[in-house]
């Protein structure tokens, strides 16, 4: 059965073709098979979801033929289908989207081996997320974070090699201790497979080695996640990467690092003792609100846009972390739904920028002043946008506040819910500057004549500005799956 | 270089060497430690070796470049490669065992040979190819 090979495709084909496009190098002909492929693996991803959902058993694909917990097992449920589909279709879309902007910010003999690096940091992406193996994800976590950093340094801006280079101290850092950690763990266990692992660390989780691996476990992810106050790379890189990586890596990247801490919280830890008995949902709970109130307000002081949106982004990942945190059905299933609506909407926020970046060259607030009237489509695409981060009701960032709210006062934390209100606000704050500068002032007198960015860019995030309404309406995708996979995280806790 | 017969003298005996070596710790991968990541490196060192004595010219005019920045994808498609020619077997990835259909264990001497083959031509690849860069750099 072909389907049964769909899990080793979706993460093999994305490799295989990164290494043909580095030998290829033509431009058209990489963007093409890129293309091809991203698209392919989506499709196999959204099979294997539906395929789940209907049996309601979760796919095991051994490797090399090799039984788990022995081989290495690629292993695909609810909640990791979930974040296969999303980032599958963010990396199609992208690639879409991305074409005239890559022309116009990398060099032309280096957009060959764009292509390949983008594919490499899929199929890391994909890999970490489908592998049932905690050495494994380590592997693809190194895949997928060295191709970023190659991506990022691309970036026009001279500084974009500096964020580059802080971006891989602070993830080698977060990636070392979390390999540390999964050594310990080893050691007490004996295993790498993450089902067996849990089932053997039962028993022992009140060790120190244990303990101690977790810590090393917990905090190397929050790194890569860059909860506060662990987030100073992500503001330069996301600012100063080329604007379809900054598309790409801010809809997918964190999400991934977030889906392994979820995994290893609830799945590996367990419930019972990862959130019973140790501080780490209240030390969570506490960085989450300080996130989203000290991104949000960092964000308001931004002049560059780029760098206002990443800030925001901190923000958005404690919103994500929030419900982590929360630790019951409700918070966990606003968590997850928050992370496809955050990468649906940021994802679209930063595709829209990067439009702009191409036609005024800068993402400077000061050289916006008048944008709106120019090119309303782009602008009224950011308002709607806009619209969604505040959490309006009809948008996809109210769906997601909405359950984390029901999600605290389950909890009887009525004062989290007041903070989330509260930072609504900012939101607004930094939102409403930029749309301000665009539609309130006026261009200035002898700057050049702009038109719309041409028309895949601005079309593929309109789609993306659609979905965020719809989704806001229909949640039965988002909200559907991911009570599914809230069970399965929860399931393996009682 | 002219005038260090002594370091060329020697270099140049050590070189074959350097490179059988490499060799050694290739095939012995199957049995023991050792396989494609370390020779390949190996491999490296023996042109670094030739690059510092000979001088960076000498040594691209061996290897050049170009033929290296092929190469790392070649040894990741070599690899890859196996995996897609098991599934063509009707085996899952990289189930060396479908490669020989009469002896599994056969099969996997030569998906470990093969896979190995691939990750010694992209890691001294790589190695090499940082070198130049880094030797190459302010001409």
């Amino acid at each position: 059965m072909l389907i049964d090979q769909f899990p080793a495709i979706v993460v093999a084909a994305p490799l295989v073709v990164a290494a043909l496009c580095a030998i290829i190098r033509r431009e058209t002909a990489c963007w093409l098979l890129a293309l091809v492929v991203a698209f392919l693996s989506f499709v196999g991803s959204a099979t294997m979801l539906g395929q789940i959902q209907e049996y309601g058993e979760p796919l095991s694909y051994k490797m090399g033929g090799w039984a788990p917990p022995a081989g290495i097992e690629l292993r695909v449920d609810l909640l990791s289908g979930y974040l296969l589909v999303l980032v599958s279709l963010i990396a199609s879309a992208v690639l879409i989207y991305g074409r005239h902007s890559v022309r116009s910010e990398i060099k032309k003999g280096l957009r060959g081996l764009y292509y390949a690096m983008y594919l490499l940091c899929m199929c890391g992406l994909l890999g970490i997320v489908i592998t049932g193996d905690a050495f494994n994800a380590f592997v693809f976590m190194e895949i997928s974070s060295l191709s970023m950093y190659t991506l990022i340094a691309l970036g026009k801006d001279r500084r974009a090699l500096a964020a580059s280079y802080q971006y891989l101290i602070m993830g080698t850092i977060g990636a070392t201790m979390y390999v540390i950690g999964v050594g310990l763990l080893f050691t007490i266990t004996g295993t790498l497979n993450l089902v067996d692992m849990a089932d053997r660390l039962g028993p022992i989780m009140d060790t120190p080695a244990a303990i101690a691996g977790m810590a090393f476990v917990v905090v190397g992810l929050s790194l890569k996640i860059a909860l506060f106050p662990l987030h100073l790379w992500l503001p330069n890189a996301y600012a100063f990467a080329p604007s379809a990586v900054t598309a790409f890596l801010a809809a997918t990247a964190t999400k991934v690092s977030i889906y392994l801490l979820m995994r290893f919280i609830y799945s590996v830890f367990g419930f019972g003792f990862a959130i019973e008995q140790t501080l780490i949902p209240e030390v969570i709970m506490v960085l989450s609100l300080v996130a989203i109130f000290a991104g949000s307000f960092s964000a308001i002081f931004q002049e560059n846009v780029k760098r206002m949106l990443a800030y925001s982004s901190v923000a958005q990942i404690g919103y994500i972390t929030l419900g982590i945190a929360l630790a019951n059905a409700t918070g966990l299933t606003g968590s997850l739904v928050h992370i496809f609506n955050h990468a649906v909407m940021k994802g679209a926020l930063f595709m829209l920028v990067g439009g702009i970046a191409l036609q005024i060259g800068t993402v400077r607030l000061s050289d916006m002043a008048g944008v709106g009237k120019v090119m309303p489509l782009t602008m009224f695409g950011f308002v709607l946008g806009g619209f969604s981060m505040l959490g309006v009701p009809g948008t996809v960032g109210f769906v997601s506040k909405w359950y984390l709210a029901i999600g605290a006062l389950e909890n009887g934390w009525w004062w989290v819910v007041a903070l989330l209100m509260l930072s609504s606000l900012l939101v607004l704050a930094y939102m409403g500057r930029v749309i301000e500068v665009a539609f309130f002032r006026e261009r200035p007198e002898g700057a050049a004549a702009l038109k719309e960015a041409p028309k895949s860019m601005v079309m593929t995030a309109w789609v993306f500005i659609l979905a965020c309404i719809y989704l806001g309406f229909d949640t039965s995708f988002t909200v559907g799956v991911a009570e599914q996979a809230v069970d399965v995280l929860m399931g393996g806790a009682q | 270089m002219r005038g260090h017969l002594i370091l060329r003298v020697v270099s140049k005996l050590l070189i074959p060497f350097l490179l059988l070596f490499a060799l050694y710790v290739q095939f012995h991968g199957d049995f023991g430690p050792g396989g494609g990541f370390q020779a390949g490196v190996i491999v490296a060192a023996a042109f670094v070796l030739y690059a510092l004595i000979f001088g960076l010219q000498a040594a691209q005019k061996i290897i050049s470049p170009a033929l290296l920045e092929v190469a790392v994808p070649l040894g990741v498609l070599i690899y890859a490669g196996v995996g897609v020619l098991t599934w063509s077997l009707g085996g899952n990835f990289l189930d060396y065992g479908m490669l020989d259909s009469h002896d599994p264990s056969h099969g996997q001497h030569l998906g470990i040979l093969l896979v190995e083959a691939g990750v010694l031509m992209t890691v001294s690849s790589t190695m090499l190819l940082i070198f130049y860069a880094f030797a190459g750099r302010g001409r």
